[in-house]
């Protein structure tokens, strides 16, 4: 069984520092739900405000539609996955496991019993009687989610678990995550730094800066649709040209770029954009391609400054001189790019374009509909 | 196997040269370290061995009889014994008290904010640093002034020096306490208490299964010092034990009177036990880190934990059970040994020989008085050769460091017969006049100490 919960308007301070500002989101039933945002976003202080450990400053914490002021942490139907997993380390992984049910007093027998059942569940029927410090990373991991499990929570919260391992096991922790998530079907609240993990795991996203929740959404609209500038350069690679706009039609924009570019984009939330306002555009690496000979928007010329080789991806920096009919021709060999930042390409590597020799010129376009004009705002740090 | 010898033959030759340079520092380094233990162990071994003299008088020489008298002697001053249970009776309450005070604290101080913290503490520590006298007394008068409000008699729980002794010990010792525990918890990870909160357990059960067994070996320690510091404490309960009195008090007292070999023996019961407890608790931990290394071991390989103890006999007697019983068998063996020892005989012949002695030496007095009473009276008193006026060259005579008595008139310490000599050993460098400065009497000091002349090579005759 699981719940589904609802933060009403949250908002926790410490002294003068707001830690969550005006949190409003409710979390489903059943759903893999991440929080993902730099350290100190305060996505862990709203994890804690969710376990009972803080109570909020302002707001309610609903949990099954009940209203969870005053209720401790013993008491709610939530179980927290710390992020150094906090096993006791004087007790075996059976007496780890079957803590809660000691706690409510269930019989000895019951306990070994429930112990051997969640150990099968997380495949590691045979370590019941180690000490935890005689396992291994992984294992420690999945002896936590065992413990937490046997509490019997509706809800189970995740404190960036995966952190403390290693590239390899990690990658392999998220999948075995999910598939206990859906075996149990209890609500996942994930907590994380890690686009990565948020976005192959999650159902829904919830994107934190500075205490304040950016946007809520499904994966693919979080990457492919960011709602703020902080979205859109937190989440996945993009390349940032600060412009002005100069004129709109629709959803549709036109901008002067800081370095001169006259380039097109969307206005994302139907924002209405007025001439000479400031704004950002953002375009993903894989997103810009190298322009067909037949005319159309968003043609620039280029040069390359460099190309990184990755298996299956090529990176390549370019220098951007203006648009191509517009302003001139390609870039002086040597010139600096647009804001002082390169332009980045991420072409597939399958063999359709040939190897790029350094200061070799190069039309390169995008379409409008990826270029997300989004208001000037804060930026992530890199 | 030549090839082998060739490198071996080669890193002798290499290391050889080192040895002999850093040789004289080895040295020095031994001679430290036996030093070292000489000053730890040398009062222990000096009082071991006094213990076993039948000299009245705790000493090593001259060597008199073995003997185990002074054990027996212990064994029977019912005072001491007396004073000896109420200390045990004592370091039990202080431990039963400080422990769960000691624990409050080091709780509430890893708990609160930073600023708070360092308040706290100084709080905490402020009666370690309050000397033990003033805490008995604060104690004596406090508890004195709630019985009188309450008009409580002398003979009530108030006025009882051991009840009191417990609550004036347990001021300080209480802190002792907390300062263990407050390094043992800061190692203790709070998230374990939450996570324990988290999976339902109420805060009492937090503490008690999460918290509690972590502190365990601070637990065990602390009760030890408690204790300990209880029983060996003297200067918060020579105030607070009134009446009543325990071993600190008693043997104090037996001080004042004039010390015997007792003490030593008490000592050595006193060291033997601790050695005997250290030993047994060296074996256990070493068990414990064995284990330890075996289940890391277990997880490494599977394999190669039978290597880590030498076989099933070895670990038998590794086993800090047998490790005790052999030990409290051997100081068991000791001890009956010890009490069928009669030095009786020895002492019966040493108090002959003593007699004898005496005899002999009188007899020897009396013959001589009887030759030279027809001549004249002893002559010794006044027949001392002379000698110089102080062995120290009179650097301690008054006059020559330029002081002068008030009156001036300082009679000379030297008789008349002594030999010039020079005023002082340092040329009368210090003599106030070559310094430019003069003593008090200012301008008249030379004329009151004669004995300090101005040419510092002129031999002065001595002060007359």
């Amino acid at each position: 069984m699981s719940r589904d919960v609802t933060l009403e308007h949250v908002t926790i301070r410490f002294g003068s520092h707001t830690a969550v500002d005006d949190a409003h989101l409710t979390i489903r039933s059943g759903e893999f739900f991440s929080f993902l945002g730099p350290s100190g976003c305060g996505k862990t202080t709203l994890l804690r405000c969710v376990s009972g450990f803080l109570e909020p400053t302002e707001g309610r914490v609903l949990i099954g539609g009940e209203d969870m002021r005053g209720v401790g942490p013993n008491r709610r139907p939530t179980a927290l996955i710390f992020q150094n997993l906090a096993l006791f380390p004087l007790m075996s992984v059976a007496e780890n496991i079957a803590f809660a049910l000691e706690v409510r007093g269930v019989g000895r027998q019951a306990r070994r019993k429930r112990a051997v059942e969640l150990l099968e569940l997380i495949a590691l029927p045979h370590v019941g009687d180690k000490k935890v410090y005689e396992l291994s990373g992984g294992q420690r991991q999945r002896v936590a989610i065992a413990r937490a499990l046997a509490a019997e929570p509706q809800i189970l919260l995740l404190d960036e678990p995966l952190s403390a391992l290693d590239l390899k096991l990690r990658q392999h922790m998220r999948s075995e995550l999910r598939a206990i998530q859906r075996r149990v079907g209890l609500t996942f609240i994930y907590i994380t730094h890690d686009q990565g993990e948020a976005l192959t795991m999650s159902d829904r996203v919830a994107v934190m800066s500075e205490g304040r929740i950016e946007q809520v959404d499904e994966p693919l609209a979080v990457y492919d649709h960011p709602k703020t500038s902080f979205v859109a350069s937190f989440v996945g690679e993009t390349n940032v040209l600060p412009a002005t706009v100069t004129g709109r039609d629709g959803t549709d924009v036109t901008l002067q770029t800081d370095g001169g570019l006259i380039v097109q984009g969307f206005a994302v939330g139907r924002r209405q954009y007025r001439a000479g306002e400031r704004c950002q555009v953002f375009v993903r690496p894989e997103q810009i391609k190298v322009a067909p000979p037949e005319p159309g928007p968003n043609r620039l010329a280029a040069r390359v400054l460099a190309e990184e080789f990755e298996g299956n991806l090529r990176h390549v920096s370019l220098a951007v001189g203006g648009s191509v009919g517009g302003s001139g021709g390609a870039p002086a060999v040597g010139a600096l790019a647009v804001g002082g930042q390169p332009l980045r390409m991420s072409v597939v590597n399958d063999g359709s374009l040939p190897p790029l020799q350094p200061d070799a010129a190069l039309t390169v376009t995008f379409d409008p509909s990826v270029a997300s004009v989004l208001p000037e705002g804060p930026l992530a740090r890199a | 196997m030549s090839a082998r010898g060739n490198v071996l033959a080669a890193r002798g030759s290499v290391w050889r040269p080192v040895v002999a340079r850093i040789s004289w520092q080895r040295l020095l380094l031994l001679l430290f370290v036996a030093a070292f233990f000489a000053y730890l162990f040398g009062p222990l071994i000096i009082m071991t061995v006094t213990a076993f003299n039948s000299a009245d008088y705790p000493r090593v020489t001259p060597w008199d009889c073995f003997t185990t008298q002074w054990f027996g002697r212990f064994g029977r001053d019912s005072l001491l014994l007396a004073g000896l249970a109420n200390s045990f009776f004592i370091g039990l309450g202080v431990v039963l008290l400080s422990l769960p005070i000691g624990l409050a604290a080091a709780i509430a101080l890893s708990e609160v904010g930073e600023r708070a913290r360092s308040l706290l503490y100084t709080v905490f520590i402020v009666p370690i640093l309050l000397p033990g006298i003033v805490i008995g007394i604060a104690t004596l008068l406090f508890w004195g002034r709630i019985a009188g409000s309450f008009g409580l008699g002398h003979d009530t729980l108030l006025y009882n020096g051991i009840f009191l002794t417990i609550l004036g010990q347990v001021c300080f010792i209480s802190s002792y306490s907390m300062l263990i525990f407050l390094a043992r918890i800061q190692r203790f990870d709070p998230t374990q208490t939450e996570a324990a909160l988290d999976l339902g357990a109420t805060p009492g059960q937090a503490f008690r299964k999460v918290l509690l067994p972590f502190l365990k070996p601070a637990i065990g320690s602390a009760a030890v010092l408690a204790f300990l510091a209880s029983v060996e404490n003297y200067n918060t309960t020579v105030f607070t034990i009134v009446s009543e009195s325990t071993f600190t008090t008693v043997l104090a007292s037996k001080v004042r009177f004039g010390i015997d070999p007792t003490i030593s023996a008490i000592a050595v019961i006193i060291i033997t036990t601790t050695l005997v407890a250290a030993i047994i608790q060296e074996a256990r931990q070493r068990r414990l880190a064995a284990r330890r290394r075996e289940a890391l071991a277990g997880v490494a390989a599977g394999a190669g934990a039978a290597a880590v103890m030498a076989g099933p006999t070895g670990r038998l007697l590794s086993h800090p059970a047998s490790v005790a019983v052999l030990l409290l068998a051997v100081v068991g063996g000791l001890v009956w040994a010890g009490s069928r020892y009669d030095s009786s005989a020895c002492q019966d012949a040493l108090l002959q020989q003593k007699l004898q002695r005496q005899q002999e030496l009188l007899e020897q007095q009396r013959q001589r008085m009887q030759q030279q009473a027809p001549a004249q009276p002893a002559p010794v008193p006044s027949g001392a050769a002379p000698k110089p006026a102080s062995p120290f060259g009179g650097v301690f005579a008054p006059n020559n460091l330029g002081l002068s008595a008030p009156g001036g008139a300082v009679p000379a310490p030297a008789p008349p017969g002594a030999a010039p000599k020079p005023a002082s050993p340092f040329g009368n460098a210090f003599a106030p006049d070559n310094l430019g400065l003069s003593a008090p009497g200012g301008a008249t000091a030379p004329k009151i100490e004669p004995g300090a002349p101005a040419a510092p090579a002129d031999p002065a005759p001595a002060t007359q």
